[in-house]
């Protein structure tokens, strides 16, 4: 009866467990997998130099603090001041953006959106994968959309790195009906940018490891603490548990 | 007495007078020796016996990281997304409270269900544990009404949306519905208003209400004694010092054992807080990292996953006010089971197999309404929680006809246990 009431607890716990696997495997979709590594400091340096130089003309991240990132990604706060710092601010500001509310309204049509917790609300993959899917299409007033989000009023900022691509689609047309039946095949290069295809992916995957980082950044030390904390409970379970024994024996 | 008191060193002697004459006027030894080293109970309690004790930890862990919270949260539309990510980046360890919160609140459901599914087996609700069992409910209830107004307060998206859905089920009310609902959140909508009142029933009335609700649970509890595996009152055999036979002290044996217990959990605890704190978007719901907008829903508005087995009957139902109904009648059926339980055994290990198999379809169908609840609403889903629905109520009003006419086996006089 013990034992068995013993595996009806594993069972009731893995039954609770089950839904948190099957949560992780359809968050991605289509996406593509932005594998990040916040543990690495170069990769979060010039994810930061990005940052700064193609998001924060329009992007704000606002709860983070200039005087943290040089705390965590191992810079002087005189090296943040001099290679992160472009608008002025004090280093114990936190990142905002030139760009005026009412000049975005007008411009874009909506105001860009803080960049502090994209990572954690979207995923990394997103991001990830947003950053890479701009394709060329004269329909859209900056030229350019985007197959995560399409309809994104956001510009194809990185174009000068990335170059411009156009959608390929499998399909054809209905004249019929003025519609194409199309099925996305993938991108094709119509004009190369500064940096191969390669050079891209991995310029792309340091922008998104910062954002990754910016979105917690207690979660370089929560991890190593984690060990700790349970390296103790492990010593009080030893203790805890002969403890329990000893004053059990009494009980026949 | 005195004369002893004297004979000893100075400083002692102090301590133990000034412990007399606090307990000759609070009596608060016999409270202990009431509660602790003199109550008795079963010495076959198993692994389901934990989750008392935890559910009690981890509401003085909501308590006490709440308080710490509280300290640098503020409750205002404008203010309150952005001062919990203060807490999260500049606060002295506010990321590690704000952690132990959001977990907690998770936390409390796994122990609460687990608790309850332990009273469901053994039959803890029977006579003469009714009032233990109600109380018990009452607790379940505030701690429901307690984890939605907590919920609002991040003010993240998923937080306003889900209060709007929320809150408008009172709607369907037929009358005065409307007008309900406009009173519970003081606003046309969901707004600045309706997140102070929130914070104040989240912060004062509520834990109030939980402590209270645990005292009388507990104190219920200790006046009829507590239940064990085989559903067998130990009071009815006792020795010659008048304890039972099968009980022991709950103090020192049942301390130590719950420390065993709390450090088992305190491992799993911790290591969703340190290694996965959203838990994959069910603790902490990915929606949620964006702030309030009341332009713009989530892409998927589902509620924290211990709600989803009510959510998921909701939705099964086409008509509002039914499911509405229904999904109250969900929550609340447990309160009756005293009175629908005919059944002349306590425990599931001297039931038949009709309660046993009803049983573990309840479990399966609560478990499948809890998955169900966090899916869109697809007809395949919405058939499927509807035959899952129709389980989990035969459980419970089946239950006069099922516990009456099914086989029992005869109960022992004494407790099944062997010594390790």
């Amino acid at each position: 009866m013990h034992i068995k009431n013993t595996a009806l607890a594993i069972v009731s716990i893995v039954a609770f467990g089950l839904p948190a696997i099957g949560a992780a495997a359809s968050a991605g979709g289509h996406l593509q997998p932005a594998n990040t590594d916040v543990a690495n400091t170069a990769s979060l340096q010039r994810g930061a130099r990005n940052f700064m130089n193609y998001c924060s003309g329009c992007h704000s991240a606002r709860y983070v603090r200039y005087s943290r990132l040089a705390a965590d990604l191992g810079l002087t706060e005189a090296q943040v001041i001099e290679n992160l710092m472009f608008s002025g601010d004090r280093i114990h500001d936190t990142i905002q953006t030139s760009l005026r509310p009412e000049d975005a309204a007008r411009w874009f049509g909506t105001t860009p959106p803080d960049l502090t917790l994209i990572a954690r609300s979207r995923g990394t993959d997103y991001v990830y994968t947003f950053l890479k899917s701009f394709y060329l299409d004269p329909k859209r007033p900056t030229g350019v959309n985007n197959l995560v989000l399409p309809g994104t009023s956001m510009p194809h900022v990185l174009w000068e790195l990335q170059g411009y691509q156009a959608a390929v689609y499998d399909g054809q047309s209905d004249a019929a009906n003025e519609t194409v039946h199309k099925q996305f095949k993938g991108f094709e290069l119509v004009q190369p940018g500064l940096l191969s295809a390669d050079e891209y992916d991995r310029f792309v995957r340091d922008t998104v490891t910062f954002l990754d980082y910016i979105g917690e950044p207690m979660q370089l030390k929560r991890v190593s603490l984690g060990f700790q904390v349970l390296g103790f409970l492990f010593v009080f379970f030893l203790l805890a548990f002969l403890l329990k024994k000893e004053y059990w024996k009494d009980v026949k | 007495m005195s004369a002893t008191m004297e004979s000893q060193p100075a400083r002692r002697g102090r301590m133990a007078a000034l412990a007399e004459w606090a307990d000759s006027r609070l009596g608060y030894s016999r409270f202990l020796k009431a509660h602790a080293s003199e109550y008795y109970a079963p010495k076959n309690f198993n692994f389901w016996y934990y989750f008392g004790s935890l559910a009690l930890l981890v509401l003085v862990i909501q308590i006490i990281t709440g308080i710490f919270l509280t300290m640098n949260y503020k409750p205002s539309a404008e203010d309150a997304f952005a001062s919990v990510e203060y807490i999260m980046r500049d606060v002295e360890w506010g990321w590690l409270i704000r952690y132990m919160h959001s977990t907690g609140a998770s936390a409390f459901f796994v122990v609460v269900y687990l608790h309850m599914f332990r009273g469901l087996m053994y039959g803890s609700y029977k006579n003469p544990r009714e009032l233990v069992w109600i109380f018990g409910m009452l607790i379940y209830l505030a701690l429901m009404a307690e984890a939605f107004f907590g919920y609002l307060l991040p003010w993240g998206n998923m937080s306003y949306w889900g209060a709007q859905v929320i809150v408008s089920l009172f709607g369907a009310i037929p009358g005065i519905g409307e007008s309900l609902v406009e009173w519970i959140r003081g606003d046309y909508y969901i707004s600045d208003i309706t997140l102070n009142r929130f914070f104040a029933l989240h912060v004062v009335a509520l834990p109030l209400a939980l402590v209270f609700l645990v005292i009388a649970h507990i104190l219920a509890l200790h006046e009829v004694g507590s239940n064990n595996p085989d559903g067998i009152e130990i009071k009815k055999v006792k020795g010659p010092d008048g304890h039972p036979v099968d009980g022991i002290p709950f103090h020192p044996y049942y301390t130590v054992k719950d420390l065993v217990g709390t450090v088992v959990f305190l491992a799993l605890f911790t290591s969703v807080i340190f290694f996965a704190p959203e838990m994959g978007g069910y603790f902490l719901e990915h929606a949620n990292f964006e702030p309030a907008n009341a332009l713009q829903t989530p892409e998927h508005i589902a509620p924290v996953w211990y709600f989803t087995p009510f959510y998921a009957i909701l939705r099964a139902v086409p008509n509002k006010l039914l499911g509405v109904v229904l999904m109250g009648l969900a929550v609340v059926a447990f309160v009756f089971l005293p009175w629908l339980d005919r059944a002349k055994v306590k425990s599931i290990r001297y039931r038949g197999w009709i309660s046993k198999a009803f049983l573990i379809a309840f479990a399966i169908s609560f478990i499948a309404l809890g998955y169900l609840g966090l899916q869109p609403a697809t007809t395949a889903y919405t058939n499927a929680a509807r035959v899952f629905a129709v389980i989990y109520f035969a459980f419970f009003f089946l239950m006069p006809w099922y516990s009456a006419i099914d086989k029992t086996k005869p109960v022992p006089d004494r407790v099944t246990y062997h010594a390790h």
